[in-house]
């Protein structure tokens, strides 16, 4: 798999596929998943990406996602932006069918 | 066409039974992800960036109307209402649920399709011209072994668990459409004894991040012989193929470290030993047996020329383009082979909507002898139509959005998912197309430039074909952004190679810039008759670097 993390970048979020329909998921502060990244919790460093990391492995164990990775971000407020150009695709959609994906909806 | 006998509908659906209960299990939690995957895997599901990706096997790219009303079906039912043909003639689903893929792949079973072979280190669905049995020309019609390589490898127990994948693809045809020294075994028909079809057998070809052209390894392999050749191969790569380093593990590599010449002679030592014996020698009653599946339609008897068709050229501006770069010649008098571009201008190369599949399916009932091809270059293909149909069939595919007149010109391009939608990405792929595909919009400029097949492809798994695109175009990615490589000079044909890199790479920004400033060199530099990939022959690199690194 893609490395998804930069050694120098500091802040991170998470995210998964939920295992029942493939869609794009994120670890939110409350322990939950959401279908929308700016809902995702940030982890400063990298001691607070392995306690979501950890809250991640538990939740393949009971089925709800598969594939999770923390990847890079940039905080806004309180809120992350993806930093790859894969994660702003996987965060909304093919950017050729702006009829589909997370951008549709 | 091949229909199913009692053996391969049992085994279809026996799969899809056994592939029902690995889905509930893993549901249930009696599965893990770990052990899960590998079975998903060999029932062609992935998991790709947006969602699980389903393939869909179309053995050597053929498939009847109500095969392609199916895919049209799973596709409006199941998915979001439209596929996406592949370089493997294939078709992938992009948004499958996990829960749906059992009843997607019972639909399927109904009309004898699949996903067997789509996925995994096993012998992928063999794959073959698209121009099977009705090309002018041909020595022998490579569907019959395409299909008994197909019942041969399926299920395979010592080829189930290979190093690598392992693609095989077969032509009968010294025009080479199938693209089959860029396979790990690729197959051209020739003449042998008393007029009996031989195979000449090369080995090692390939792409993704070590591109090689396949070498000879078996000259004038007897019909009979056919399988126990292969096994011959398979046993060599199996025995001593890498597997402790996936990027080391395809036949390939193995051909390369030994040199053809030893891959040779360890193959023919084992062919020599006899493999099964008599039991892998095809019987004759076998082989006519598959034959007569693939025996041509009745055929009217016609005169070469159509008046209604030639009246139709005269007068309709529109058709006639298409018709000069849309049609290929048939065998037989009268009849012509339709190529259905699934590459609008600005389109996304190789997708085709439920609407559309439908379309043609209903085309290929009505005026193909009901049958369809899938061509390697993410295009269709009705392989039967008469010439006093064409103008027809041009108007219903015009009305079905399928009628771009561009087969073989610049905007008919290969071009991989990328990063729009596939996991492995490093870089967007259709967007590029798309942009180029627009530049040259203008009809008679691309007549002008001709022959001419671009590949783009998102990452150096090479899916879509860039090693040999006469213009290929690799996407990188450079800490984060978007860079697109150029090589200039491969070819798929009979006289495969591999392209050149030309320099640097470009940013999104510059890469249509680029391509046209190879295009202006072309045309510049070209002698009379001369496609691209000829001049480029002639004149080299030198030319095309100057002009694109000349100002920097």
């Amino acid at each position: 798999m893609a490395q998804h993390i930069n050694k120098i970048a500091r802040f991170h979020s998470l995210t998964a596929n939920r295992l029942l329909d493939g869609e794009p998921v994120y670890l939110t502060g409350d322990n939950g998943w959401s279908e929308v990244l700016t809902d995702a919790v940030i982890a400063d460093g990298k001691d607070e990406g392995a306690k979501l990391m950890d809250i991640a492995v538990q939740a393949v164990k009971d089925r709800h996602i598969v594939n999770p990775y923390l990847f890079d971000v940039d905080v806004d407020g309180d809120t992350p932006k993806p930093i790859s150009v894969r994660e702003q695709i996987r965060a909304t959609g093919p950017t050729v069918r702006l009829d589909l994906g997370k951008q549709a909806s | 066409m091949y229909r199913y006998d009692e053996f391969d509908h049992t085994i279809v659906k026996e799969r899809v039974t056994e592939f029902t209960g690995q889905v509930k299990r893993r549901l249930a939690g009696e599965l893990t992800e770990d052990e899960f995957k590998p079975l998903r895997l060999m029932n062609g599901l992935y998991l790709q960036l947006h969602a699980y990706m389903l393939r869909v096997a179309i053995p050597y790219g053929t498939l009847s109307g109500t095969q392609m009303r199916m895919l049209a079906h799973v596709a409006r039912k199941y998915d979001k209402g439209y596929g996406h043909f592949t370089t493997r003639q294939n078709i992938q689903y992009n948004w499958p649920k996990l829960k749906d893929v059992p009843d997607i792949l019972a639909d399927l079973a109904t009309v004898e399709m699949h996903a067997i072979q789509t996925s995994g280190n096993c012998i992928r669905n063999v794959t073959s011209d698209q121009y099977a049995g009705v090309a002018a020309g041909e020595i022998d019609d490579p569907r019959v072994w395409a299909e008994i390589l197909r019942q041969w490898s399926t299920f395979h127990p010592e080829y189930t668990f290979l190093p690598r994948k392992f693609k095989i693809a077969v032509t009968g045809h010294s025009n080479d459409r199938a693209a089959i020294k860029m396979h790990d075994v690729g197959i051209i028909i020739v003449e042998g004894e008393n007029g009996e079809p031989a195979f000449d057998i090369y080995a090692g070809g390939g792409q993704g991040r070590t591109p090689m052209v396949a070498h000879l390894v078996g000259e004038k392999i007897a019909a009979r012989d056919l399988l126990h050749f292969m096994d011959a191969i398979m046993r060599v790569y199996n025995m001593h193929g890498r597997r402790d380093n996936l990027y080391k593990a395809r036949i390939k590599i193995l051909v390369h470290a030994l040199g053809a010449e030893e891959f040779a002679r360890q193959v023919k030592e084992e062919f020599a030993k006899g493999g099964a014996g008599d039991d892998l020698k095809l019987p004759d009653g076998e082989i006519e047996r598959i034959r007569a599946y693939f025996a041509p339609p009745a055929y009217e008897t016609l005169t070469d020329s159509d008046a209604d068709y030639e009246k139709a050229l005269a007068e309709d501006k529109a058709f006639a383009q298409w018709a000069r770069t849309n049609l290929a010649d048939h065998k037989v008098p009268g009849y012509a082979l339709v190529n259905v571009s699934l590459k609008p201008i600005g389109g996304i190369a190789g997708d085709a909507s439920d609407a559309q599949m439908d379309a043609v399916a209903d085309l290929a009932e009505t005026f193909s002898f009901d049958e369809v091809r899938v061509t390697h270059e993410q295009n269709l293909t009705l392989p039967d139509v008469k010439k006093s149909d064409l103008y027809e069939v041009w108007k219903r595919l015009d009305a079905a959005l399928l009628a771009t007149p561009n087969i073989g010109l610049i905007s008919d391009m290969i071009v991989c998912p990328g990063l729009d939608y596939c996991d492995l990405a490093n870089a967007r792929s259709i967007s590029i197309g798309q942009m180029i595909s627009e530049r040259f919009a203008d009809l008679d400029k691309e007549h002008d430039i001709g022959e001419l097949k671009v590949k783009i492809s998102g990452c150096i798994n090479a899916c879509g074909h860039h090693h040999v695109g006469h213009i290929g175009i690799l996407g990188v990615d450079k800490k984060g952004v978007e860079f697109y490589q150029v090589t200039l000079g491969g070819s798929a044909d009979e006289n495969a190679a591999v392209g050149d890199i030309v320099g640097p790479a470009f940013t999104e920004e510059q890469i249509v810039g680029a391509i046209e400033t190879i295009v202006e060199t072309f045309v510049a530099n070209r002698r009379d008759g001369e496609i691209f990939l000829d001049t480029y022959r002639r004149i080299g690199i030198d030319p095309f670097k100057e002009t694109l690194y000349a100002a920097a």
